[in-house]
């Protein structure tokens, strides 16, 4: 029997698979928005969820689920108001959920290990309706992420301009907040809490070596999401080592390769292709400004009595307010 | 323009004792200002003297504190047809986070008139391209934006507000960074559409070959209108006009 017939392994698999697609499609607009950690940010608060779920005996998917939702509203709502920059409402809110966090498990009597599944992800736990509420949000997510992409991705380029256009751009921002909750709750169980974050930038950073559009970014960035989450699973399964930490090792592994493979193509193509000055000078301006002096009967010569001044290897004279210098048949403006 | 709205007889802006504030301070004070359909006007002035603030406000990216804007009729919170509408901003880094394309850039121009989860028209295609080809960067399309030189970013931005063939451009200094051959292309492109009875509201500080087309300046001092008519009599030349015509008395001759 092969670990993919295992069934706990199938639902492992299908929720990596999905956690690898949506993590990264998500985490293209916060990498354009410069907003990186926040879903680092989400995933603190997310915590204070999960515990607020085992004290209450709720499911913690459910209640870190409408928990994340309601912090990164906080965020948005936070940063569209003015009233902090998008870093500083980040950090008030890694600092309150992970408070909150351990307050409540503290609270709930339930000890470190209950709370390690969360923070670092357990596969081999996830039970198949787990895997339904996992399927269902990462469908969403997806949907939303490609189906509004020209929109999102105004908004994140130029918020100024999406309005202009009639976008609702508060919408929308709220839209992709609301949707990196959904992300790392999606997400609790492959890489964990604490990761999460990494494999919504981690991969994103990676396509960027390679990458010079937006979309481009985006289906790469959602390859190199699925590859390490299904290979880091694998891997964790043959080595028995922590899933979480091993997929982001990985996602972390390819971004050294790509940024070394981007280095050495970008100085194969400088070599190969001629720099821009190397290229002939076709139709380049004079450096100098040469401005002729409109309808100039008078020739100045040195017994004219214009002032005269030395100017580089030319006499330039002083005539009603202006230098003029000789230049073949004319005067310029010096 | 046969199959326009019944308000096409409205003045594209109409700016009724605007007053604008920010930080606290008053910018802009009891501005008044009135564009018809089809006219193009110049907002000149200082630094610091309020053109962004009023151009901010007449696209509803500012409130107004009191007073009103209206865009063809219409008040601009209730303003709901901004693909007739072409917004050119001062100088913001067209980068984001991400790599873009000058052609993804100059999409998004496009999506006033797009529908939510439906993919570009070839219509939408051939008006990027044709966008793309009036500012000469048509053969840039697949470059990274961020790796362009600031006036060639500044004329993705101009792409961006044109590729919707929009009939009222507002434009906060344009040109500003853009040499003078591109300019010049700039000013056809424009000329063209102001034939077709495109309206245009310009800040420059160097008009350049966009002098020609202005029939009307309108100068704000620290926040307020001080002039408003015909250009030229409004500008202060910082180039003087010099020429020594041979019938021109006054000077020495040897
Ligand atoms: N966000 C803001 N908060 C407070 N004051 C502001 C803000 N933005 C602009 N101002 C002030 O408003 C005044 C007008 O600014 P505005 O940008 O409209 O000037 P401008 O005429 O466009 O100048 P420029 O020629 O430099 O573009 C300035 O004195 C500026 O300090
Ligand atoms: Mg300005
Ligand atoms: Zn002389
Ligand atoms: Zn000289
Ligand atoms: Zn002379
Ligand atoms: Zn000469």
């Amino acid at each position: 029997m092969t670990m993919f017939q295992l069934e706990f392994m199938q639902r492992a698999l299908i929720a990596g698979l999905l956690t690898g697609l949506s993590a990264p499609a998500i985490g293209t607009y916060l990498v354009q928005r410069r907003l990186s950690l926040m879903g680092d940010g989400i995933g603190h608060i997310a915590i204070t969820g999960v515990a607020l779920g085992l004290l209450t005996g709720t499911a913690p998917v459910f209640t870190a689920v409408i928990v994340s939702i309601a912090g990164a509203t906080a965020i948005e709502l936070v940063r569209a108001r003015g009233k902090a920059s998008g870093d500083v409402a980040l950090a008030l809110l890694f600092y309150g959920g992970i408070a909150g966090g351990v307050l409540l498990i503290g609270l709930a009597g339930q000890g470190a290990a209950t709370l390690n599944t969360y923070l670092f992800g357990s596969l081999t736990t996830v039970s198949s309706s787990d895997l339904y509420v996992v399927v269902g949000l990462a469908v969403t997510v997806l949907v939303v992420a490609i189906g509004l992409g020209p929109q999102l991705f105004a908004v994140c380029q130029d918020e100024e301009f999406a309005r202009v256009t009639g976008l609702r751009v508060q919408l929308l921002n709220l839209l992709i907040a609301v949707m990196a909750a959904v992300t790392v709750t999606v997400a609790m169980r492959t890489v964990g809490l604490l990761l999460v974050s990494a494999l919504m930038v981690v991969p994103v950073a990676t396509a960027q070596q390679i990458t010079r559009s937006f979309r481009s970014t985006f289906v790469t960035a959602c390859i190199i999401g699925v590859v390490a989450c299904l290979a880091g699973i694998v891997t964790s399964y043959n080595a028995n080592v922590a899933p979480g930490a091993t997929i982001v090792v990985l996602a972390l592994a390819g971004f050294v390769v790509a940024a070394t493979a981007g280095t050495l193509i970008r100085r194969r193509q400088g070599r190969v292709a001629p720099l821009a000055d190397a290229e002939p000078e076709v139709g380049v301006p004079v450096p100098e400004p040469h401005v002729v002096s409109a309808g100039h009967p008078h020739a100045h010569n040195p017994q004219c009595g214009h002032t005269k001044v030395e100017h580089d290897d030319h006499v330039d004279y002083v005539h009603d307010g202006h230098l003029h210098a000789a230049h073949g048949d004319h005067w310029d403006e010096h | 323009m046969t199959s326009q709205p019944p308000d096409s007889a409205a003045p594209a802006v109409q700016v009724a004792d605007l007053s604008v504030e920010l930080g606290g301070r008053l910018i802009l004070r009891g501005v008044d200002l009135q564009v018809r359909q089809g006219a193009v006007v110049a907002v000149l002035g200082t630094n610091g003297s309020g053109k962004s603030t009023l151009i901010r406000t007449v696209v509803g990216l500012l409130p107004a504190a009191r007073g009103q804007v209206r865009l063809f009729g219409t008040p601009v919170p209730r303003f709901r047809q901004w693909k007739r509408i072409g917004y050119v901003p001062q100088r913001i880094t067209a980068a984001g986070g991400v790599p873009a394309t000058v052609y993804e850039v100059v999409s998004s121009g496009l999506l006033s008139q797009r529908r939510l989860f439906t993919p570009m028209h070839a219509s939408g295609k051939r008006a990027v391209e044709d966008a793309l080809q009036i500012v000469d960067m048509a053969d840039r399309r697949k470059d990274a934006v961020a790796e362009l030189s600031g006036g060639q970013q500044q004329r993705v931005l101009i792409a961006r507000a044109l590729v919707s063939d929009p009939e009222l451009l507002v434009l906060d200094e344009p040109t500003a960074g853009v040499d003078l051959a591109s300019q010049q292309i700039f000013a056809d492109a424009i000329r063209d559409r102001v034939a077709r009875g495109t309206t245009v509201v310009m800040v420059s500080h160097d008009l350049g070959p966009m002098d020609a087309l202005i029939d009307r300046s309108v100068v704000l001092r620290r926040g307020r209108i001080v002039y408003d008519g015909p250009p030229h009599a409004s500008q202060t030349h910082a180039h003087v006009h010099h020429s020594h015509g041979g019938d021109e008395p006054g000077w020495l001759t040897s």
